[in-house]
């Protein structure tokens, strides 16, 4: 569905994507995850036919951006990072005007938009203004929209940013159901728990190139321990605490407020340390996370 | 649930032998401006209509009165008859003002509707083309109303008066396309308020709008020619006089139309900049 090879692009002297290489194929779910400004905005804009690519390759639906961006995006749906709505329409004409961008017959836009109203659960607001709706339900729109011309490929940027816990579940298993029907989903995000439910596969971005790739069960086999022992200690500086625990876990990382001790077994780790006599505020033991994979990968915690 | 129905015939329009439309063109631009203004129209209607009826009973008559009193009206016609295809002409420039400014700005930077756009087949040139046929909607109903109000009230002289309509409308026309690119370019509206005061107010103003050219100091004599404006109203005004010349008329129109067609090439190619990157 989507191949990129040494996919770049620069802004002035600037370089957002470094050089990717993605490929994603039909129906699946795919995922770029990575923390702000790694360049997966970027990415998706050029996969999106809306910013040409500086160097590299590129098809998309099986046709190169450059010289067929109208007929690959008349075949997508776009959730761009930030709402592109028509705040003084109404939530259903928002769709209709948009489904005739793509030469759809009026009746059968208005159909669809009953049918994506009801899927978006907006239907009861479907004849306010969009201006004075919460965040999520413009969300909700947005993607409701971006299904008007029942794409092959649905690009998400950040689908769920700003949206609260329960908002965000309803909107996952939205995009479950598009995938059940065979859309293939290609999505942002910088959360991991996002990522690990929704991505069959993806490739984790740092500054503009791509540090991993797998399924994220995978990622976490390969670059993580299968399971993370954190402490709190009451103090400024966790890194003080490293010799205390040294040769208790494969690794360790000190964060600001804690440290995470890789381990295969949490528990073993936990009743060596009370062996040792130390004692910290608190101690939790968890299964490793992509959290950690990034962490691993790239020094730096993904939600900063 | 619209589980099925929504995704039933997952096809790509366009894809699937070129029967449907790939994409529904500049023409769903300009319904998109369409439904917008749907919400206003009535406002703006009464506004087209008060407007005229105000400007020629309060300029027309309360001034015309001093001036025709005075002078004996303008090149022997009673000012109300000579201010009124002046201020036609300047009505559809404060259209085509209010049309591209603001809201182009905010369909680039503030809703980012072109953004959403231009994610669908829809093109640069469509969004442009779109935006400008809306205007022309527009100033073509302004200009009707204006006329028919101007009529009504007996400042027509000549059957030839009703080409100051089109000619009017390719006027604001001129205007909008250049002022379009303009407001494209813009990074803050602090720009546009620059442009209402400095462009569109002194060109209202000195257009020979309210009074012939000839009276203005020399040296800006030759700066009105410059303005689209000036050569809408001189050519509505003939027209409606009835002293038109075809020769003059069709000057004035081909100018016109340069301004039309330099502004739409430069418009495109600023949305262009601007949002393909
Ligand atoms: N139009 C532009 N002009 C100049 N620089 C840009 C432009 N768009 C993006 N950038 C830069 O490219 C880098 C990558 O941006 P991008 O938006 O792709 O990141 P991102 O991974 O989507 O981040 P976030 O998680 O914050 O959305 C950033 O440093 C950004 O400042
Ligand atoms: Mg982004």
């Amino acid at each position: 569905m989507i191949r990129a090879r040494g996919l770049v692009k620069a802004f002035d002297d600037f370089t957002a994507v470094d050089g990717i290489d993605v490929e994603v194929r039909p129906g699946e779910a795919f995922g770029f995850l990575g923390p702000n400004g790694a360049g997966k905005s970027s990415t998706m804009r050029m996969i999106g036919c809306v910013s040409p690519p500086t160097a590299g390759e590129l098809t998309v639906l099986g046709m190169d951006p450059r010289t067929d961006g109208p007929r690959i995006r008349a075949g997508l749906g776009v959730v761009p990072q930030r709402d592109s709505l028509d705040e003084e329409l109404t939530v259903e004409e928002n769709i209709w005007v948009y489904g005739r961008y793509f030469g759809l017959p009026r009746r059968l836009v208005r159909e669809r938009a009953a049918e994506l109203l009801e899927f978006a659960q907006l239907t009861d607001r479907a004849r306010s203004v969009v201006e004075p709706l919460s965040g999520g339900m413009k969300r909700r729109l947005t993607i409701a929209r971006a299904l008007v011309n029942s794409p092959r490929i649905l690009l998400l940027d950040e689908p769920t940013t700003g949206l609260d816990p329960q908002a965000r579940h309803v909107l996952w298993d939205r995009l479950f159901r598009l995938k059940r029907e065979g859309v293939t989903l290609v999505l942002t995000t910088h959360y991991m728990d996002e990522a690990e439910q929704l991505c069959d596969r993806l490739v984790v971005m740092d500054h503009g190139r791509i540090v991993a790739e797998g399924s994220p069960s995978a990622l976490i086999a390969q670059h993580s321990t299968r399971e993370v022992l954190e402490l709190r200690f009451d103090t400024a500086d966790h890194a003080a605490h490293l010799g205390g625990v040294e040769g208790v876990a494969d690794r360790v990382e000190v964060l600001p407020d804690r440290l995470l001790l890789y381990t295969p077994d949490g528990e073993a780790a936990q009743s060596e340390l009370h062996r040792r006599g130390l004692e910290p505020l608190s101690a939790l033991v968890r299964r490793s996370t992509l959290e950690d994979v990034f962490l691993h990968l790239t020094g730096r915690t993904l939600v900063d | 649930m619209a589980g099925t129905g929504t995704t039933s015939g997952r096809v790509a329009p366009g894809a699937d032998g070129g029967t449907a439309p790939l994409t529904g063109g500049w023409q769903a631009v300009t319904a998109h401006w369409l439904a917008k203004y749907r919400r206003v129209w009535f406002g703006t209607a009464i506004t087209s209509f008060l407007s005229p009826l105000l400007y020629l009973a309060g300029m027309g008559y309360g001034l015309g009165m001093l001036v025709d009193r005075g002078a004996g009206g303008i090149d022997g016609v009673p000012y109300v008859v000579f201010v009124a295809p002046g201020v036609l002409a300047a009505t559809t420039l404060q259209v085509a003002a209010g049309e591209t400014t603001f809201s182009v700005m905010g369909s680039i930077k503030w809703d980012r509707t072109y953004h959403g756009m231009l994610a669908t087949p829809l093109g640069v040139r469509d969004v442009v083309t779109g935006h400008l046929a809306y205007v022309l909607v527009r100033l073509t109903m302004a200009a009707v109303v204006f006329f028919g109000v101007a009529a009504a009230l007996g400042t027509v002289r000549s059957w030839w008066g009703l080409l100051a309509v089109p000619v009017a409308v390719l006027g604001g026309l001129a205007f909008a396309s250049c002022c379009y690119a303009y407001s494209a370019s813009l990074t803050n509206d602090r720009g546009l308020a620059l442009m209402f005061r400095f462009v569109v107010m002194p060109m209202t103003l000195f257009s020979g709008t309210f009074f012939p050219i000839e009276q203005l100091p020399g040296w800006l004599q030759p700066v009105a020619w410059l303005t689209p404006l000036w050569h809408a109203v001189d050519a509505s005004r003939t027209l409606v006089l009835g002293t038109a010349d075809p020769g003059g008329v069709l000057l004035h129109v081909g100018y016109l139309a340069l301004w039309a067609a330099g502004g739409y090439l430069a418009a495109v190619r600023v949305l262009h900049r601007r949002m393909v990157v």
